[in-house]
């Protein structure tokens, strides 16, 4: 198993209802969740906004911490360690970010984007390694000079992935990579990260809010719904016999491209 | 066939003359629904801002003809032309975060236009922002009207978008991509209710979006654009089924269809890109003639 | 709208050069004061007090803008204070600058508790009337250069702590900032190597302009006679002495404020333009 997650609880606090003395109230994101992710798996994780998706990814990555509950990467217990435990297991579990804009340092180079982390964990012959990862996403090494803004969305966030498999994780967090791409570079980006998942032999959780996105890419499903799990299961069956309300629900909502499928209205 | 909204030729550029729309036509009739198409940076937007009048200080029109309600906007004198959209058409905005002001509460923000622009007196406009908030289904509208913004979810901010577009019954609405902002769940409410309310009204309606499966729900016609030129303009259920451009039948192929996961999330090809390429080039080549 | 933005090629700009020009024209001027100074500055001669400028009617060749009411040279009075400016400039701004930024730096990145309490520090800090308190300051340390530069990084650095903070608090809020976590960078390495590069911008704007603001800090306290010994020429101490004798020699007060003012902007400017400079989507 890639991860065990047990009874997972969350809470941040509320600062919209900060009082003017005393402790902040909190607010329960995860309200405790288990599943597992095993190696080699596909897990699309799904949900609307305030479903907890993006907070259950961070908590995955240790970026947040537990209030409650179990996080095992490969069986060692993650839960409560801290960030100098946790440096010389991070290059294992890796992470590509929604907004390629937001998570590329806008002042660093394509090169030194990817270079950062091989660095940081001692990796030798850098120039090389990054035009190997340049040239698996696809991108042509001479982009190792360019500055983020200015390549296209779609060509971001293949530098994204690039970083992120540089240092040759078991495991890779995806967190609504493709919601902010055009349908055109949005297939680009998925065709490749399902051939990069199968060559290198990773495990994914892919998160969400695109049902028929997940439905390509994903083996495993799961929905989350206001921090809890409503249906999980292999996708096909998931797809053809949802069992949950909230599962029907999200897939009667979709709209298809197809003028034919009548909304029940 | 001409609409109640006919653009002709509608060229605009930056100043440093590169276009932006390339000799856009295009009709929306009076009851209908048209939709926008294209991905970002295609000028889907632009053109409703141009019918609206608030392109960008950057942009200019070089050349056309809008007409609205039997009248071409650009040969008006820029008062007149204000006057004559406030009086016929209306807005749903995208973003509906950041289209209402949040220090104000609800009720002014939909009965301002319509006392200030519409001359009204404030018990009609009063009665009338109540009738329509019932109408896009808002509980309990006394309420709402004495709310401020941040006190609404999202999806509730859309409808009263969507009421103070129609307050003033406009006979044209222009949505810009009205749902892109809201959860799948939400969406599909907030398009029935534009649906709704657009065949009671009788309303033209301009839907811009980039989602085809949208335009798949709400729309008669639609027109797919490409770096701001119309490459194929189609009624729904034929572009369906025989999109005639290849570009066309490229977006629809990498369209993702959850009940295809196949044939569907097909990346376009290179060679599709640059053979519409080829007809942008050469478009502009004829234009400089 | 990428498109758009990278296309267009920014020329350096006038103000970039104008504001520049003048402070390297200024710089030679403090450096080279005894080379190009026509007159002893301190040097006075009562029989030529009040001297005017020399397109003027009744002009004393050799004095180029006119003589103050003990007979110095106004010109090289200005050249020569523009040493002792230019030294406050440099130091007092860059060490506020030092402080303040590195506190604002660790307050908006790091939050919690060193945030607390340099926060609550700054609230207290900027309750303090400046001015009022700069003069207490030089009042406690004595008369001198060293104390109007402590003065002034003492009062000034909340400047930079305020806006720094608020910077990279926004900064830290970005993806990259958890992308630098998830390869497994220290906060610290995160805090320089993420951060820093990115509200270094700002920093230099908010240097140059304390520059100016120390020039100007200085003057005050030249002006209330709070500054070095009277006998080193100051602009505030010329603007001061000025004053008393406007209706008869408006040349004593205007060309020591034209100058304050001109370096002022210069300063201010020469900071706007840098940090669109810095910029790599603007450039």
């Amino acid at each position: 198993m890639i991860y065990e997650i047990r009874d997972l609880h969350l809470s941040l606090p509320d600062m919209t209802r900060k009082p003017l003395l005393g402790a902040t109230p909190r607010i329960e994101i995860l309200k405790g969740l288990s599943f597992d992710v095993p190696k080699g798996a596909v897990l699309g994780i799904v949900g609307g906004s305030g479903s907890g998706k993006s907070t259950l990814g961070r908590a995955m990555l240790r970026l947040l911490e537990p209030t409650g509950g179990q996080i095992k990467f490969k069986g060692i217990d993650i839960t409560h360690m801290n960030e100098n435990q946790l440096r010389g297991m991070r290059q294992q579990f890796q992470m590509i970010f929604q907004d390629p804009m937001s998570s590329l340092n806008p002042r660093r180079r394509v090169g030194g984007i990817i270079a950062g982390p091989l660095r940081l964990h001692g990796v030798e012959n850098l120039p090389a390694k990054v035009n190997e990862a340049l040239d698996m996403v696809g991108l042509p090494t001479t982009f190792a000079r360019r500055y983020p803004h200015e390549l296209s969305g779609g060509q971001r966030q293949r530098v994204g992935i690039a970083r992120a498999i540089a240092l040759r994780p078991d495991f890779i967090l995806a967190d609504e990579i493709v919601s902010g791409l055009d349908v055109s570079s949005q297939a680009q980006v998925l065709n490749l990260l399902a051939d990069l998942v199968r060559e290198l032999g990773l495990s994914l959780a892919f998160i969400s809010h695109d049902l028929s996105v997940i439905r390509r890419l994903c083996s495993r499903v799961l929905i989350l719904h206001k921090g809890e799990i409503v249906e999980e299961g292999e996708t096909t069956e998931l797809f053809e016999s949802p069992k949950a309300a909230y599962t029907k629900e999200l897939l009667a909502a979709i709209p298809l491209p197809d003028p034919y499928q009548k909304w029940d209205v | 066939m001409s609409g109640y909204l006919s653009v002709r030729n509608l060229t605009v550029a930056l100043q440093t003359g590169e276009p932006i729309l390339r000799s856009v036509s295009l009709n929306v009739a009076a009851g209908q629904v048209h939709g926008l198409v294209g991905e970002s940076g295609a000028g889907k937007s632009m053109i409703g801002k141009a019918v609206l009048g608030t392109l960008p200080r950057a942009l200019h029109v070089i050349s056309g003809e809008i007409w609205l309600d039997g009248v071409d906007l650009l040969k008006l004198s820029p008062a007149a032309r204000r006057k004559q959209i406030g009086a016929t058409a209306a807005l749903i905005p995208q973003d509906p975060l950041t289209a209402l002001n949040p220090s104000k509460r609800i009720g002014p923000q939909i009965t301002r236009r319509l006392v200030d622009i519409l001359g009204w007196s404030k018990q009609n406009a009063q009665a009338r922002a109540l009738e329509l908030l019932d109408e896009v289904h808002i509980p309990n509208p006394e309420r709402v009207m004495r709310s401020y913004p941040h006190e609404l979810s999202g999806g509730m901010r859309q409808r009263i978008l969507i009421a103070s577009a129609f307050a003033a019954e406009p006979k044209l609405i222009i949505a810009d991509e009205p749902t892109t902002a809201l959860d799948v769940t939400v969406q599909k409410q907030i398009l029935r209710l534009i649906a709704e309310m657009q065949s009671h009204h009788g309303t033209a309606l301009l839907f811009v979006t980039h989602d085809l499966g949208v335009v798949s729900k709400v729309c008669d016609s639609l027109s797919v654009l490409y770096a701001g030129k119309v490459l194929e303009e189609a009624r729904m259920h034929r572009f369906f089924m025989h999109p005639v451009h290849p570009y066309s039948a490229a977006l629809l192929a990498a369209t993702p269809t959850y009940t295809n996961p196949i044939d569907s999330l097909l990346p376009v090809s290179e060679t599709v890109i640059e053979a519409v390429e080829q007809e942008v080039l050469e478009h502009d080549i004829r234009a400089s003639r | 709208m990428r498109d758009a933005r990278g296309n267009i090629r920014r020329p350096i700009g006038a103000r970039l050069w104008l504001s520049g020009g003048w402070l390297t024209l200024l710089a030679l001027a403090a450096i080279c004061a005894p080379l190009i100074a026509p007159k002893d500055p301190l040097m006075q001669d009562l029989f030529l007090g009040r001297m005017p400028p020399f397109w003027m009617e009744g002009a004393e060749p050799g004095y180029l803008l006119g003589t103050d009411s003990l007979g110095r040279d106004v010109l090289s009075r200005i050249l020569y204070g523009a040493r002792l400016a230019l030294v406050v400039a440099l130091v007092a701004g860059t060490l506020t600058c030092v402080a303040g930024a590195t506190l604002g730096l660790v307050s908006g990145f790091y939050r919690g508790w060193p945030d607390r309490i340099i926060s609550r520090f700054v609230d207290i800090w900027m309750a303090f009337p400046p001015v009022l308190f700069a003069i207490l300051l030089i009042a406690v340390l004595g008369p001198g250069l060293l104390s109007i530069i402590i003065a002034i990084v003492i009062i000034d650095w909340t400047r930079f702590a305020r806006v720094i903070r608020a910077e990279a608090m926004s900064q830290g809020a970005m993806d990259y900032v958890a992308s630098a976590q998830v390869a497994g960078r220290t906060r610290f390495g995160t805090m320089l190597a993420e951060i820093l590069p990115n509200v270094l911008p700002t920093i230099v704007a908010l240097l140059t302009l304390e520059m100016g603001i120390a020039v100007i800090v200085e003057a005050i306290l030249s002006f209330v006679n709070l500054s070095i010994s009277t006998d080193s020429p100051t602009w505030g101490g010329m603007i001061s002495e000025g004053r008393t004798s406007v209706h008869q020699a408006w040349w004593v007060l205007v060309f020591p404020l034209i100058t304050l003012f001109l370096t002022v902007l210069s300063f201010s400017q020469l900071g706007e333009g840098l940090k669109d400079r810095f910029d790599p989507v603007l450039r």
